[in-house]
């Protein structure tokens, strides 16, 4: 009992200690899952943060208004739950005094810490989330991921004038809400334009699962033109697997959520000649998409996935932003209020998932491309589809 | 006389100065929402600690009452005081918000009872880690259910809870969430401290020492054990209520095993059978949680690690099944809590 | 339709069996120690990374061919696994027992336990998933339209064999009556004799074993790795072992092949959304009409 409290106590004394007082830095927070159900999102998100940071702060810092600032980012982890997200966002904004939070990643921490975001007057760019409401009639939220509704009739009219589709198949996550939803957009979009029952099966499974047998086998059993998982890159490669297990040799496609290099780690042979919807195609990338995928793997051993380029974009959207508001005061609400001005000012944004502008709601415009899973494993550009 | 009130009047002192401070916005709202959550937990632990500590049982299900206490207080405010993209208009004035939200989350609190049903009625034949599975069953089944209901959002969840804060604050400008968690807590605590008291507690009691013998000595058990599901599932499903409008948004995923594990670990850590344990580690356990948050991911090996060395030193909890008047007699002369 | 069927009972018997595979360990620490061991599923994780590791070593570094890593696998990983699963009741489980500790005190640290495991693997290899290397060639049969793989069918032949050694064990050998007489009273076992100490070790070797086997199967048969790839499956062959009566070995094996098969047959007959639904309300009402699972006896309480 009393070593428990002294580690208590030795604790609560170093936080005291640790916490920084530095002059000329700007502060952006990072709510992000680095433990519970997706660390990997979170992981990406920091290192890609990471990486940005050493090149500004490497370069001299931020020139805003004719002053160099330093950046510092501080990273919270939200332990992939709702609750914490909120305290994790309250904390940001309130003790760390943060200028804008760059996160949460999934949707179910983004819409709840997105109302923090919003009641509380601090910009909030999501990279990775896809649920409407996460920005909905929240001027101060904005996300760099397109959404579901524009995402899934590309899906739809790539299949059906590639492959000749006239019925199709769907398993997605339950649980996962960006996986549910698109499935279901894609459903009802391919069933305006083929028919009603042309989706012939509907399956879904469940976020840890591992064995995706008997989905298969009624999906399968009821011989669609293709199979259509919009799933997380890990259980594609299970689901990619197990679907040639069982005889199915047919097409299938996926959404952005593929878009890791891990997927070919993972799947191997088997996902290669796919072809999925996604940011950016990795393998014919030009200028700073191909520098920031050099880089990345250069310093962390592996090719960056989706969420670690849309932090990427997101960080500079941010960082654009403050730019754009001209001069910092230090006095933070107003501080708040230019960097939402600067948001709002951005026409353009050249990104390395392609160059994007928000709308009314704080979604952004931006073009989807489909790729081709090559033969050596690259991601190569067949298609791009803009609004 | 001073022995009599004193509770009454710390918490009083408290409860107000808490307002004041969030109403002065002294109190950040970094600071209130951990507060808040602290409630909340301080209710979970302790209505758990009715089933695993009182009685006995070994419950792992317990953030599904939860869930079902939530959805349902969400939705009914929602549906009665909120523009909602669901429901439409507003059923009722905005102005009744605010009398009527303890309504809404005490109606929370009985379909989250009604829920335990699902618990309580196998518990008459089952027992021990059999019973546990069905607890684990049940909070899949609830989980699944409202995955399953796209009315309500399914997965993707609900939210709209927002407006019906704001229309209270409209009608009465008071940080309300942090009264409301503030008076359910102490309910909750009063509720389950005059519970164990009475002869329906000593009934439970009987029930976790020997059942056979309880039902000899003509104790109900299978009427004090519904009873007992139901209060503590109930409970639960007050503290879901106030955790869905604390978020201002529910997602079925808040509410899964994990969730339960982390309520059960509050009440072990607290000691079985003790009230006042599960108060003080409820509130031990979320300033950790937050402490450690500069850690990261070392955060949740050093949180198990803590609590590890802990039952090491102390094996039955913190106050194990003693309370605080009987750990420390001396403060029986300043204090009476019945 | 007929092939659907035989299909869809080949998919649960295979998914079956790991559940078997877990809920045996889980059952066989439960039957001599009364202790969920909650962090079974965790070991389980940690034997698959084991074999990784061993795996990628074997095949990596020296250029063994892959049926040999196979053979030198399942021994290691078996013997690397229940190592972990020995220093755990070795350092949190064994002095709580000393100091006599409420058992869902044990059960509490057990969960912790994993926690750690979970979150240092995080911390330690990061958050990227590995992929496990093949190291057999999987051949697809098909057999009038219904297809498998030599992967799956050894899977369940290794669950069934796996069934039969434990059973020897406790129900023919010394050791096995050791532990049955543990189970039946703690206190008078030292006095007759017998080490209880060693014997709840060996406990632990064997469950933490074969966890490090399902492991390795696990591994290949889904060859994404990830700390918390022992959660979900954990608590769930933990369901298994209960409904089939734990603390028995028929009871775990029959307890998983009968949850596989209800999971696998809700999705091939139902809706899949309701997966979870159906499932667990049909283990809800197995449970409340055989309190105590299948083979679990009732414990009469004396008076």
């Amino acid at each position: 009992m009393r070593k428990t409290v002294i580690l208590f106590l030795a604790l609560t004394l170093s936080l005291a200690l640790a916490l920084p007082v530095l002059a000329d830095t700007i502060k952006i927070g990072f709510n992000i899952s680095l433990t519970g159900d997706i660390p990997k999102v979170g992981e990406s998100s920091k290192f890609a943060a990471e990486m940005l940071k050493a090149d500004i702060n490497g370069a001299g810092g931020l020139m805003v208004g004719g002053k160099a600032y330093k950046l510092d980012f501080i990273y919270e982890d939200n332990e992939s739950k709702a609750e914490s997200a909120v305290t994790a966002m309250l904390k940001l904004i309130e003790r760390d005094q943060v200028l804008a939070v760059v996160g949460p990643n999934s949707s179910k921490q983004a819409v709840p810490a997105g109302q923090i975001a919003n009641d509380n007057k601090t910009v909030m760019v999501s990279p990775w989330a896809t649920n409407p409401d996460a920005t909905l009639d929240r001027p101060w939220v904005f996300r760099a991921a397109f959404l579901d509704p524009f995402q899934g009739p590309v899906a739809v009219n790539f299949a059906v004038k590639t492959f000749g589709a006239k019925t199709a198949a769907v398993i997605y996550d339950l649980s996962n809400d960006y996986s549910k939803g698109l499935a279901e957009i894609f459903k009802q979009v391919f069933e305006e334009k083929m028919g009603a029952g042309s989706v012939v099966a509907f399956e879904s499974h469940g976020t840890r699962d591992q064995d995706f047998s008997a989905q298969l086998t009624t999906i399968i059993n009821r011989k669609p033109d293709f199979i259509f998982v919009p799933n997380n890159y890990n259980q594609v490669a299970l689901i990619v697997r197990q679907a040639r297990q069982q005889g199915y040799t047919g097409e299938i496609m996926g959404s952005d959520a593929w878009g890791s290099a891990e997927l070919m780690t993972l799947c191997g042979d088997v996902c290669k000649g796919l072809h999925f919807s996604t940011h950016y195609a990795a393998a014919g990338a030009t200028g700073a998409t191909k520098e920031f995928i050099d880089r990345y793997t250069a310093t962390y051993g592996y090719t960056p996935d989706d969420v670690a380029a849309l932090t990427w974009d997101a960080t500079k959207v941010v960082l654009q932003a403050i730019q754009n508001a001209g001069r910092l005061t230090g006095r933070l609400r107003t501080d708040r209020q230019a960097i939402l001005d600067g948001m709002k000012a951005i026409t353009s944004f050249d990104g390395i998932t392609g160059s994007m502008k928000f709308d009314e709601e704080g979604d952004p415009v931006k073009c989807a491309v489909v790729v081709q899973i090559s033969q050596t494993g690259e991601f190569e550009f067949k298609e791009s589809v803009c609004p | 006389m001073l022995r009599r009130y004193s509770v009454h009047l710390i918490l009083a002192t408290l409860g107000g100065l808490v307002v004041y401070l969030a109403y002065n916005e002294y109190l950040g709202l970094y600071y209130l929402s951990v507060l808040m959550f602290m409630g909340v937990n301080i209710i979970l632990s302790s209505s758990l600690n009715l089933v695993n500590g009182y009685m006995g049982e070994f419950s792992c299900g317990h953030a599904g009452f939860m869930c079902v206490g939530a959805y349902v207080a969400s939705v009914l405010g929602v549906w009665l005081f909120a523009r909602d993209r669901v429901f439409g208009a507003p059923v009722l004035d905005p102005e009744y918000a605010l009398y009527a939200f303890p309504v809404i989350i005490l109606a929370g609190g009985i379909a989250a009872a009604l829920a335990g049903l699902l618990v309580a009625f196998p518990s008459y034949k089952t027992r021990g880690d059999y019973l546990a599975i069905i607890t684990i069953a049940a909070n899949y089944i609830i989980i699944s259910a409202i995955e399953n209901m796209s009315a309500i959002g399914g997965s993707r969840g609900f939210m709209g809870m927002k407006g019906v804060i704001n229309a209270m604050e409209d009608t009465i400008y008071l940080p309300w969430m942090p009264i409301w968690v503030f008076i359910f807590t102490i309910f909750s605590v009063w509720v389950i401290r005059r519970y164990v008291s009475s002869t329906f507690g000593k009934g439970v009691n009987a029930i976790s020492q020997d059942e056979v013998a309880a039902e000899i000595m003509s104790v109900n058990t299978n009427k004090i054990k519904t009873i007992t599901f139901m209060l503590s599932s109930g409970l639960a499903g007050i503290g879901g209520g106030l955790f869905a409008y604390i978020l201002g948004y529910v997602n079925p995923g808040s509410f899964n095993i994990l969730k339960s594990t982390e309520i059960m670990v509050m009440v072990y850590l607290g000691g079985m059978g003790s009230l006042s344990g599960s108060i003080l580690a409820a509130i031990l356990f979320t300033i950790l949680l937050e402490l450690l948050r500069p850690l990261q991911i070392i955060k949740w090996i050093v949180i198990p690690l803590v609590l590890i060395i802990l039952m090491q030193f102390r094996p039955e909890g913190i106050m194990g099944n003693r309370e605080l008047g009987q750990t420390f007699p001396r403060l029986k002369k300043f204090y009476r809590f019945k | 339709m007929l092939e659907l069927i035989i299909q869809n009972a080949i998919n649960a018997l295979q998914w079956g069996s790991f559940y078997a595979l877990i809920a045996l360990g889980y059952t066989l620490v439960y039957g001599v120690l009364t202790l969920i061991n909650f962090a079974h599923g965790d070991v389980f994780m940690v034997g698959a990374y084991i074999a990784f590791f061993v795996a990628t070593f074997f095949l990596v570094s020296l250029g063994v061919p892959g049926w040999v890593v196979l053979a030198l696998c399942v021994p290691l990983t078996m013997i690397l696994t229940s190592l972990v699963g020995v220093t755990l009741e070795r350092i949190a489980y064994r002095p709580l027992r000393n100091k006599g500790a409420h058992r869902l005190y044990v059960v509490i640290t057990a969960l912790m336990c994993g926690l750690i495991l979970q979150h240092a693997n995080l911390a330690i290899f990061g958050a990227s998933r590995k992929a496990f290397p093949p190291l057999i060639q999987e051949h697809v049969y098909n057999v009038g339209g219904v297809s498998f793989t030599n992967l799956k069918v050894a899977v369940i032949v290794t669950a069934f064999l796996v069934f039969l050694i434990l059973h020897w064990i406790v129900t023919r050998t010394r050791v096995g009556m050791a532990m049955r007489a543990i189970s039946y009273d703690k206190f008078a076992v030292p006095l007759m004799g017998i080490p209880l100490d060693q014997i709840i070790v060996i406990t632990f070797v064997l469950g933490s074993g074969f966890a490090g086997l399902a492991g390795l199967l696990f591994a290949m048969s889904y060859p994404v790795l990830e700390p918390y790839m022992g959660a979900l499956i954990g608590w769930k062959a933990f369901i298994a072992a209960v409904v089939g009566g734990i603390g028995d070995i028929r009871g775990a094996f029959l307890g998983g092949f009968l949850l596989g098969a209800i999971e696998i047959l809700v999705v091939a007959f139902f809706p899949s959304t309701l997966r979870d639904l159906i499932a667990f309300t049909v283990l809800l009402v197995i449970l409340t009409f055989k309190p105590t699972g299948f083979f679990g006896v009732a414990k009469t309480t004396k008076i």
